[in-house]
């Protein structure tokens, strides 16, 4: 039962960045396919989450009750994750900008309506 | 101990100054006159590059190391740090950063009136997460400075927010670079699980002599990224689409040295990194194949389009793809051929770009076809100057001797020849001149009038017509603009004239590839090099210079056959075998996200599957 739990979180992460993935690749809206870069971002946290997970770990904030000996789940992925996080929202609100321009020009954000970058 | 080592606080510095500036134009820009933004971000750009040059005079001599806030892992390999490190490689390619962004701003003074300072702050950021990028000596602070310079780079490229096709392109290159991103960010999870760091240095030591598929898996995820900044085929699509549209000073940094630091990021992972992994056994196997796809690919695609932006763009993809092919042998000579070629290449191609942005300025198009005989309307000195820049800068891509991106060439070729790869010199030179010819035919057309005016040929072929201008600068080409232009020619025939420049080269080459060397100075403190054994290449030969020769001459044919088409007897045109293809090409390249997306993941499949040991 523990091996199972053990892959467990990886199986969701890797779940939902192919499903953002697939969003993106089925998408026929803009809007749609900037929310499935989140979905997809999001599984890169749950997977960060995961790799520095400790049975039995707390919150490394280290204080009175937390010290060098006390079992605590690794600070780095939690770091990473919430650089990620940063990333994320810079580039989501960016995109949905971009995406706002779009609308406002051409009145649709309908990829195949949009067809004026073929090659 | 390298704590007291002054130069080590040089580096932060050469990212916190742009990020600052930019920072304080974003805040108060709005308020400040014009002239004073283009002045202080010029000025923040030559402080960077004064900066960049120091460190290069430094780096000659030894490593630069810098952690930051002096946190650094301990001797038990325990604890963590940021650290930052610079070589001559690393530092050059900041200083080539920095020189482009010069250059770029020197053209585009005054160039956007309307959108205030953002054009100046994005600027400001984009160069410090290239020079972030190249010094970072961590895989984490890579996908930082690599976001950082992928979020400046999106938003620059959608400047034109009044250009529905502008605001795609961008769209279409944030989209794609992200979920490379991501994967990216997987990788480095997957390595940071396996290992525990996330240090290079740490990374060369603790993954040393591990051959586990899992770490091949690793390495192909956190190389997804890099590969699509590096415009790899089947990882190119953004780049054309991205350089269509975006403001033609900011394609000079993209083609310059945005997708090269793609290359670069690579190259850094693996040298130091996994060098010893079961990597190594298909990594040339992967530079082989990918860059082979790419430069045909690219080449071909070159010589279909007709928006002289995006023609330009799919020759930087055709040369990436002949770095990777030359960078397949894997030995320092080669990477010191390839590190002249990108120098060369930054500079000639940036200078066509200028071009294609002035005649977009004084026609309103960038299309081959709309722009027939139009340079011979550019009247006195300045019709002058630019037709002779732009054929000289044509002539350099395609390798014309003294210029920089020939030399390259050359010694890569050389490096080729010796290391058994005999079909390296005649594919270099085919590839050359097939993008060369493209752009040689151009010219012909736009510059000469050379052929028949075409008229209505190729309804498929993408029109240039769309382009908004980009400014309105009055009745002359401003001389700023000729200036920056010539510059950029100037530079790439001085670099290849520069005496035992090749040399210099394959010492710094030898030195970025040298592993054990990275891991003592980033983790000992021992910043000396070892000194370098060997024979060094000697720059031009007798033997380099004709093959130079054979290839521009093949690139003449090419561009002459292109523009008297018609008058070839009806045998000789293309038959309907050799159309085909071409518009299934033209149709992969659709414009729609989704199939870029699922590109990307086909590209990873393939890059793993070669990459699999056998």
């Amino acid at each position: 039962m523990i091996g199972f739990l053990a892959y467990y979180p990886y199986a969701v992460a890797g779940a939902i960045v192919l499903l953002g993935l697939v969003g993106i690749a089925i998408s026929r809206d803009l809007v749609h396919a900037v929310v499935c870069l989140s979905v997809c971002q999001s599984g890169t946290y749950v997977f960060l989450l995961a790799v520095g997970y400790q049975y039995g770990g707390i919150a490394p904030i280290f204080g009175s009750t937390v010290h060098r000996g006390t079992p605590v789940v690794d600070p780095v992925v939690q770091a990473l994750s919430l650089t990620d996080i940063v990333v994320s929202a810079a580039i989501t609100s960016m995109l949905l900008a971009l995406v706002i321009q779009i609308a406002k020009r051409r009145g649709t954000v309908d990829p195949d309506e949009l067809r004026s970058l073929e090659g | 101990m390298p704590s007291a080592d002054t130069a080590g606080q040089l580096l932060p510095l050469l990212v916190i100054i742009p990020v600052l500036a930019a920072a304080v134009l974003v805040g108060v820009g709005q308020r400040l006159p014009g002239r004073l933004v283009g002045a202080g971000t010029m000025m923040v750009a030559v402080v960077v590059g004064g900066g960049g040059t120091a460190a290069l005079i430094i780096t000659g001599r030894r490593r630069i190391v810098s952690w930051l806030g002096d946190w650094r892992p301990g001797g038990s390999g325990t604890g963590v740090g940021i650290a930052l490190q610079a070589d001559q490689l690393s530092i050059g390619l900041a200083l080539l950063a920095a020189t482009l962004m010069i250059i770029a701003l020197g053209f585009s003074w005054h160039y956007f009136r309307a959108p205030g300072s953002h054009f100046h702050a994005l600027m400001l950021f984009f160069l410090a997460g290239m020079t972030g990028f190249a010094l970072a000596g961590d895989i984490f602070t890579m996908f930082v400075f690599f976001e950082m310079m992928g979020v400046a780079a999106y938003a620059l490229t959608g400047l034109k927010v009044e250009d529905p096709s502008a605001v795609q392109g961008a769209i279409n290159f944030g989209i794609v670079n992200s979920v490379a991103a991501y994967l990216s960010l997987i990788g480095i999870g997957m390595v940071y699980a396996h290992t525990g760091e996330l240090n290079l240095a740490e990374l060369s030591r603790s993954l040393a002599g591990d051959h586990s598929t899992f770490v091949v898996i690793a390495f192909v995820l956190l190389s997804t990224g890099f590969l699509v900044k590096a415009a790899v085929v089947p990882f190119h699509f953004w780049l054309d689409d991205a350089h269509a549209v975006a403001p033609t000073p900011v394609c000079v940094l993209f083609s310059g040295v945005m997708v090269e630091l793609g290359l670069y990021g690579v190259l850094r992972v693996y040298r130091i990194g996994f060098a010893a992994t079961s990597v190594a056994a298909g990594i040339d196997r992967v530079l082989l194949v990918l860059g082979a796809a790419t430069a045909v690919l690219a080449a071909v695609m070159c010589l279909l389009q007709r928006h002289l932006k995006r023609l330009l763009a799919y020759s930087t993809i055709a040369h990436m793809g002949m770095f990777l092919v030359a960078l397949s042998v894997g030995d320092p000579e080669s990477l010191a051929g390839i590190a002249l070629f990108v120098l060369g290449h930054a500079a000639v191609k940036g200078a066509l770009f200028l071009c294609a942005g002035i005649l977009l300025d004084r026609f309103g198009s960038v299309d081959e076809f709309t722009l027939w005989g139009a340079g011979q309307r550019l009247r006195g000195w300045d019709g002058v100057g630019v037709r002779s820049i732009f054929l000289l800068a044509a002539l350099g891509l395609a390798g014309l001797p003294p210029f920089a991106a020939g030399l390259g060439k050359s010694l890569a070729e050389t490096a080729m020849t010796e290391a058994g790869a005999a079909w390296g010199p005649p594919f270099m030179i085919i590839i050359s001149a097939l993008t060369g010819g493209a752009v040689l035919r151009v010219w012909l057309r736009v510059a000469v009038g050379a052929g028949r005016k075409p008229e209505g040929i190729e309804a498929e072929g993408m029109s240039g017509d769309e382009e908004l201008m980009e400014v309105d600068v009055g009745e002359d080409i401003p001389n700023r603009m000729i200036i920056s232009a010539g510059a950029l020619v100037v530079i790439g025939c001085a670099l290849g004239l520069v005496p035992s420049i090749a040399a210099r080269a394959t010492v710094a080459a030898d030195r970025f590839l040298d592993a054990d060397g990275y891991v003592a100075a980033v983790l000992h403190g021992r910043i000396g090099y070892p000194p370098v054994a060997g024979p060094v290449p000697s720059g031009w030969d007798l033997h380099g210079v004709l093959l130079s020769c054979l290839t521009v001459a093949a690139a003449c044919a090419v561009a002459a056959l292109a523009v008297l088409r018609h008058r070839l007897p009806g045998g000789l045109r293309p038959p309907e075998v050799v159309r085909r293809p071409v518009r299934l090409l033209r149709r992969v390249h659709s414009g729609r996200v989704g199939d870029y997306v699922v590109w990307l993941l086909i590209g990873v499949g393939v890059t793993a599957a070669i990459l699999a040991p056998a």
